[in-house]
């Protein structure tokens, strides 16, 4: 075990090429840049031993990705916004063809006008295409759940791709230390990539044909339950990360302080990890308000949220608007605790554009959430 | 090669869902015989997909991915870089896509994994349309062509894909045509043995999109190269070769037909004959052919 004190981006690009993928394809857009930089230095390091296609577009990454993975090989990839936005058509190649594809997406705002801060539209506007979404707070996250996220694409009852979210600066760009175990480890952990299917010349098969409407149905209804698999194992895999390396990370929620809370707040990425110091403060103040920091959007935790409804009142912070719509986290708490629960859910828009969410400001949303004085949405900071 | 020499294999099956007298399927049979078993092929949107018919079933008895419209060429450089990673530089990668697939949608996958020096073959089936979606125009379709979206007929010439995969300088680049079986097999074999970027283009002329009935397919194929209106060579190493008639036509051994031999015998240029001749579009029609020719003879007939 080694301690790596370094950002966001460097560190899962260890824990990428630690997983030993045979094929990464990826393009450069900030601020995932560095992220694929450091992969390029492990290749002239010879540290990492794979195939690095530089291609001429994130579209591009995202099939060759696709080809290699069909081709029998693990593969990583990264992007951001635009990129990722690129990619989408075929972020539901990749899922519908069941192949196990890991990315990092740094989360950050989407143009125009051209903004490089945090904004987790990119991603969530992703959602329904069949992908894991899991967003990370901290660095130390962020090497264990890339590492995790090649076990569970590949885990025989998932078979899906995994996204792996961070901020933009927040966490792509800021050191934190982070414990890397030895190499060993992480191969004993992962074992050696056994595809589900793959292009075999031994037996000839077409992939990807035309289909019928029965067939596709099922097709759809497999990836649901590769989805519905994936939350007992996510936990699960975690469980088994942390008997290999010492570190958990691996809950659809990281809760804090929640026992006896009357309210509890959910949030998502760098303001989850923010939200703590302000759930220390009001505690402090005598409030009885909890975390529950939402990991895994998909699939979406309906049972947990559900709980957290009987338990308390709800207040979401969302750094993302479904347009004509809602924030998304709150549109989906609401739907999960219909029918289920009478907690009032209050939700907040909040640093949209990379506008600062500090501990101060989230303290202020509690606040006015406990107090009932906020509407059912709140766009915050403009409220006027 | 004699026709006893040709590979005896068939990698593309019977009971395919093509149409009657389809240049795909003639071409994908002798490139599949050229290519043999130990061949990956990539697909994306077109005719071809719907020719590997409905799954659970399929026409092709070599595995073949298909992917999106605009991906062939990338995908097929994931595909190689994972064979290479496993050591499997034993099986050829080949992309097998529509003129609209490669000259207009997947364009920059293609120009991308080119530039890469991707280990792959890169065919292209000309039919001039986007034929899988009912016939519309692409940037391979001629002026002056019918389609549903060129309804008068189309304004603008076509590109050159050839001399913009040649700007690439690939190691061996390739047009020939389904109407000369030899020729194709040749090319294709050449280039199976050639490390590096491969691009092989087909003239494919289409029944139902060029209008002209289904028994006609391979005289059309032929038409197009006798009037100049399509050409043979072969590019390796930068070093161009023009084969057969063409060759004779660059040297000026022989004169090309005038073109209208070889559009007189399809729908898709009625309107140029009915209900009178249109001689303005008709002659720019034979002046693009004449520029290209002696452009050709500019760059490549050596003195
Ligand atoms: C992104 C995208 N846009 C449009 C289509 C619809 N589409 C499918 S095949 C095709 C035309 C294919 O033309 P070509 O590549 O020449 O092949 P052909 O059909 O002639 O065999 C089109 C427009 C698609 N599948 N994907
Ligand atoms: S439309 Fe043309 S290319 Fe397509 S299947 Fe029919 S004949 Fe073949
Ligand atoms: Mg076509």
């Amino acid at each position: 075990m080694t301690i790596m004190m370094d950002t966001g981006n460097r560190i899962a690009a260890k824990a990428a090429v630690m997983a030993r993928p045979e094929v990464v394809a990826a393009y450069p857009i900030t601020p995932q840049t560095t992220l694929v930089e450091a992969i390029a230095e492990y290749v002239a390091n010879g540290e990492f031993k794979g195939e690095y296609i530089c291609v001429e577009s994130e579209h591009s990454a995202m099939c060759a990705c696709i080809g290699a993975s069909a081709a029998g090989s693990r593969t990583f990839t990264a992007t951001s916004s635009h990129g990722l936005l690129l990619m989408h058509e075929m972020l539901h190649w990749a899922a519908l063809a069941r192949l196990p594809v890991v990315m990092c997406n740094i989360n950050r705002v989407i143009g125009p006008g051209w903004n490089i801060w945090v904004d987790e539209n990119d991603s969530i506007s992703q959602r329904d295409t069949g992908w894991i979404q899991i967003y990370c707070s901290s660095n130390q996250e962020i090497y264990d759940t890339v590492i995790q996220a090649f076990k569970l694409a590949e885990h025989q009852k998932i078979v899906l791709p995994v996204m792996v979210n961070l901020n933009a600066f927040i966490l792509s760009h800021t050191s934190m230390p982070a414990e890397i175990p030895d190499q060993q480890t992480v191969d004993d952990f992962l074992g050696k990539y056994t595809p589900h299917w793959k292009l075999d010349i031994d037996n000839p098969t077409t992939f990807g044909n035309i289909i019928g409407p029965e067939y596709y149905f099922k097709i759809r209804r497999a990836m649901q339950e590769a989805q519905m698999n994936a939350k007992h194992l996510i936990p699960q895999i975690a469980k088994d990360w942390k008997k290999a390396s010492g570190y958990f990370h691996g809950d659809l929620f990281e809760y804090y302080k929640c026992d006896d809370a009357e309210h509890i707040l959910l949030s998502m990425g760098a303001i989850g990890a923010e939200s703590k110091i302000a759930i220390d403060e009001l505690q402090e103040a005598g409030h009885k308000v909890g975390l529950a920091r939402l990991r895994v959007f998909r699939p979406f935790p309906t049972e947990e949220v559900r709980k957290l409804g009987k338990q308390a009142n709800l207040i979401v912070i969302d750094r993302n608007i479904s347009i004509g719509s809602e924030g998304a986290l709150f549109n989906e708490v609401k739907a999960a605790l219909y029918g289920e629960s009478e907690a009032k859910a209050t939700g907040f828009i909040a640093g949209l554009g990379g506008k600062d969410v500090t501990y101060k400001d989230i303290e202020t949303m509690c606040q006015k959430a406990i107090q009932g004085t906020a509407k059912e949405q709140v766009w915050y900071g403009m409220e006027e | 090669m004699a026709l006893k020499d040709y590979p005896v294999d068939e990698c593309l099956l019977q009971g395919n869902a093509s149409c009657p007298g389809c240049p795909a399927t003639i071409g994908l049979r002798l490139v599949l015989k050229a290519l043999g078993k130990k061949t990956i092929m990539v697909v994306p949107a077109c005719c071809t997909a719907v020719i590997e018919s409905l799954y659970p079933h399929t026409s092709f008895d070599i595995p073949v991915m298909n992917i999106a419209f605009e991906a062939a060429a990338a995908g097929a450089s994931g595909v190689e870089a994972a064979l290479r990673q496993q050591g499997r530089t034993d099986i050829t990668v080949a992309a097998w896509a529509g003129d609209g697939g490669t000259y207009d949608i997947g364009i920059q996958a293609l120009s991308g994994a080119l530039e890469r020096r991707t280990n792959f073959i890169y065919i292209c089936y000309n039919n001039q349309i986007y034929s899988n979606t009912g016939i519309q125009r692409s940037g391979a379709t001629p002026y002056a062509a019918w389609t549903t979206t060129t309804v008068s007929g189309k304004n603008e010439f076509r590109k050159e894909m050839g001399e913009i995969i040649l700007a690439h300088h690939i190691p061996y680049a390739a047009q020939t045509c389904i109407s000369y079986p030899e020729d194709v097999i040749s090319k294709i074999t050449k280039a199976k043995n050639i490390p590096g970027p491969k691009y092989i283009e087909i003239l494919a002329p289409c029944p139902p999109g060029w209008r002209f009935s289904m028994d006609k397919t391979v005289e059309m194929g032929r038409l197009a190269v006798d009037s100049g209106a399509w050409s043979l060579w072969e590019c390796e190493n930068d070093v161009m070769t023009f084969n057969g008639k063409s060759k004779l036509i660059l040297e000026k051994k022989i004169p090309p037909k005038p073109v209208e031999e070889w559009i007189k015998y399809q729908g898709r240029f009625s309107h140029l004959f009915k209900p009178q001749r249109d001689e303005e579009r008709l002659k720019a029609i034979q002046k693009y052919i004449d520029d290209l020719w002696e452009r050709y003879r500019k760059c490549y007939l050596k003195p």
